[in-house]
């Protein structure tokens, strides 16, 4: 379905990423560790075209989509939840999901904001309050709830978990597994929280400073020694 | 929690009076200290400096003051609810703008009406339409314009030009003059899309300046700076409002059987005015709930997050300008029409300074914080005429006090643009 072949990516002089081959199957969830400053957010937004790629293809359903702008790249049916959850601060929880449906049929509104309130049922008892006042982990609902409203086929999920209190984490990650099972959404998950995102994808992806240096299945990747040693130290092992 | 014991505020308060007052003396030693008088045809410089030491004692007394006041009676800058109330949830405003709006309807026909109290009205309502016009691209699409003048300009240009070369008459003009300035915000849209906040404050305050410099400077076409005169009155649907009508021709108060009389048009103007800006305002409220305007909003409040979602932020910007410009017109070419003169003095940068003031002083994005604000902003320096040389002064006192109690604007509310009825799973509060 996507499909990165050989991506580099500048800022400025500073190349973020160095030749990103990277592929995700339809129906598929693919998760993405790495360190911090591993070039990881950077590729979830040159795939949506900003940063542009300097060099590589990237293909969405076999079309070219490298130079394309980032609301077109949008409206081929990829939706992302940004870094930092990015919600309309002013506007309500209920505003916020329309924006949501810019790109989507309108006819298709009532039914899928009934499939977000049933998938975060917080959501729908903060429906009239102002999106910055919900709190992070309301928020993380509502940046997903709201890619969700565009009736995306892959779903790009840039570090959900970032700030969260662990049992709101289990809750998103089991709101990404039901979504992934019941509407067969293919998703991109960008994660630091490397054990959850492993146990709870298909595949995986290791980067290091702007390559990808392990890939395998979830379950290899979390008993791999290297990855073990290098981003599940400390970290829960039941 | 019990405070430890505060060190007493007075030291401090008055260090802060003493470093005012020292202010106060820099500025008014200038400014007040001199004035001028004409002796036998000469001017001669003169000193005045006990009004400077009344001033510096007012402003280390006031400032003093204001250090002292306690502060259980400050006012406190009001927040957004985080709950929008369920019940009578616009009620306060709808009233608010029912009355407003009836008013405004009856004002012309109340008994103490007088043709100046009619012209300051009309004057508010110009200005009420040109901040709900630029409320659109400041409030709703937060893109910080400070050459929304040029767009008034264009559009009153539009209809002095079109109505002496062309002979068309005010209602045909409207619409042209609308698209002139619409045009016109595309044209200065284009290149400031990547600029934001104080960059795009400059460019658009540069193209105002522009627009006033080619007004001034192409003389065959604009009259420079002598301007336009005998710009054609609008007339009642045909029937003119002179005392004489021209042959063929049947002037309003014949029509209606009325004494002739020069308040017919002023209170007609007024109309005309009102009518206009209250299109304005029903468009915006309807644009809110459509995608575009929920676009501009969202763009206001995060940008990334809207290409995130697939807006496409040129078009949202680019219809921003065109429609707020459209606006400006509109009340541009009302503007010629009522004046029947123009020149490129009534269309400097302290009018765009105003309408700005009028936007965030009614707080941004609130429909009827406009009214007020371009109430007070206009009536206010009327009411001060009568201190003469004080009544700047007075303004701008006016103004520091309102950003110093609602810095956020007169009412700075969001009003969400839907809202449904609640389910029946939370139940209602």
């Amino acid at each position: 379905m996507l499909n990165l072949q050989g991506v580099h990516t500048f800022y400025g002089p500073i190349e973020a990423l160095r030749g990103v081959t990277l592929d995700v199957a339809k129906g598929e969830i693919v998760t993405l560790i790495g360190a911090n400053g591993a070039g990881k957010s950077t590729l979830l937004m040159t795939i949506c075209g900003r940063p542009r790629a300097a060099e590589g293809s990237i293909r969405f359903d076999g079309e070219d989509i490298t130079r394309e702008e980032t609301f077109s790249i949008i409206r081929r049916g990829i939706a992302q939840a940004p870094e930092g959850r990015r919600i309309f601060a002013r506007l309500t929880v209920f505003e916020n999901l329309q924006i949501g449906a810019t790109v989507a049929d309108p006819g298709h509104f009532a039914s899928d904001i009934e499939k977000v309130f049933t998938l975060f049922p917080i959501l729908r008892k903060r429906r009239d309050q102002r999106g910055g006042t919900l709190s992070g982990g309301e928020q993380q609902m509502l940046s997903i709830g709201r890619a969700l409203m565009g009736r995306p086929r892959l779903l790009l999920l840039d570090e959900p978990s970032l700030g969260l209190a662990p049992m709101i984490v289990k809750q998103i990650f089991a709101a990404i597994a039901e979504i992934n099972r019941a509407q067969g959404l293919t998703v991109l998950l960008v994660e630091q929280n490397a054990y959850h995102a492993l146990r709870l994808a298909h595949r995986g992806y290791v980067m290091q400073t702007g390559r990808i240096v392990l890939s395998g299945s979830g379950a290899e990747l979390l008993a791999n020694p290297e990855v073990r040693a290098a981003y599940l130290e400390g970290g829960v092992h039941a | 929690m019990i405070a430890a014991a505060a060190p007493s505020p007075l030291p401090a308060a008055l260090k802060e009076a003493a470093v005012a007052a020292v202010v106060a003396l820099a500025l008014a030693i200038p400014m007040v200290g001199f004035y001028t008088v004409d002796e036998g045809g000469s001017l001669v410089a003169k000193t005045r400096f006990d009004w400077v030491a009344i001033a510096v004692a007012a402003v280390f007394a006031g400032r003093l003051a204001l250090a002292l006041w306690p502060p259980a009676w400050r006012l406190k800058p009001r927040r957004e609810p985080a709950h929008v109330a369920v019940d009578g949830r616009f009620t306060l405003m709808k009233f608010f703008g029912a009355a407003a709006v009836t008013v405004a309807v009856v004002l012309p026909f109340l008994p103490f009406t007088d043709r100046y109290i009619i012209d300051v009205a009309t004057t508010v309502l110009i200005y009420v339409m040109l901040g709900w016009g630029l409320n659109i691209v400041v409030g709703l699409a937060g893109l910080l314009d400070l050459g929304y003048v040029a767009f008034y300009a264009v559009g009153a240009y539009s209809f002095a030009l079109l109505a002496r070369n062309f002979g068309l008459n005010f209602w045909e003009c409207l619409p042209l003059a609308g698209i002139f300035a619409a045009l016109f915000g595309v044209l200065l849209g284009f290149p400031v899309l990547r600029l934001r906040g104080d960059y795009l404050a400059i460019v658009t305050l540069g193209f105002g300046e522009m627009i006033r410099i080619v007004l001034v400077n192409w003389q065959s076409f604009t009259g420079g700076p002598n301007g336009l005169t005998s710009i054609p009155r609008p007339s009642f649907f045909g029937l003119p409002f002179t005392r004489t009508p021209e042959a063929g021709e049947t002037a309003f108060h014949e029509f209606f059987g009325l004494e002739f009389s020069s308040y017919h048009r002023l209170a007609f103007l007024y109309f005309v005015i009102l009518v206009l800006a209250l299109i304005t305002n029903a468009f915006t409220l309807r644009i809110r709930r459509l995608p575009v305007g929920r676009a501009w909003e969202a763009l206001r409040e995060d940008e990334i997050a809207c290409r995130a979602l697939g807006i496409n932020p040129t078009n949202t910007k680019l219809t921003a300008f065109a429609i707020g410009a459209m606006f400006g017109g509109f009340a541009g070419s009302f503007f010629a029409a009522r004046q029947g003169f123009i020149s490129p003095e009534s269309f400097t940068f302290i009018e765009s300074a105003l309408i700005l003031a009028v936007v965030v002083l009614g707080g941004m994005g609130s429909q009827i914080g406009i009214v007020f604000a371009a109430i007070l902003l206009v009536v206010l320096p009327e009411i001060a005429r009568e201190f003469a040389e004080l009544r700047m002064v007075l303004f701008g006192a006016a103004m520091i006090g309102i950003m110093v109690w609602r810095p956020h604007g007169l009412l700075s509310r969001r009003d969400p643009s839907i809202l449904l009825p609640l389910p029946k799973a939370t139940g209602a509060s």
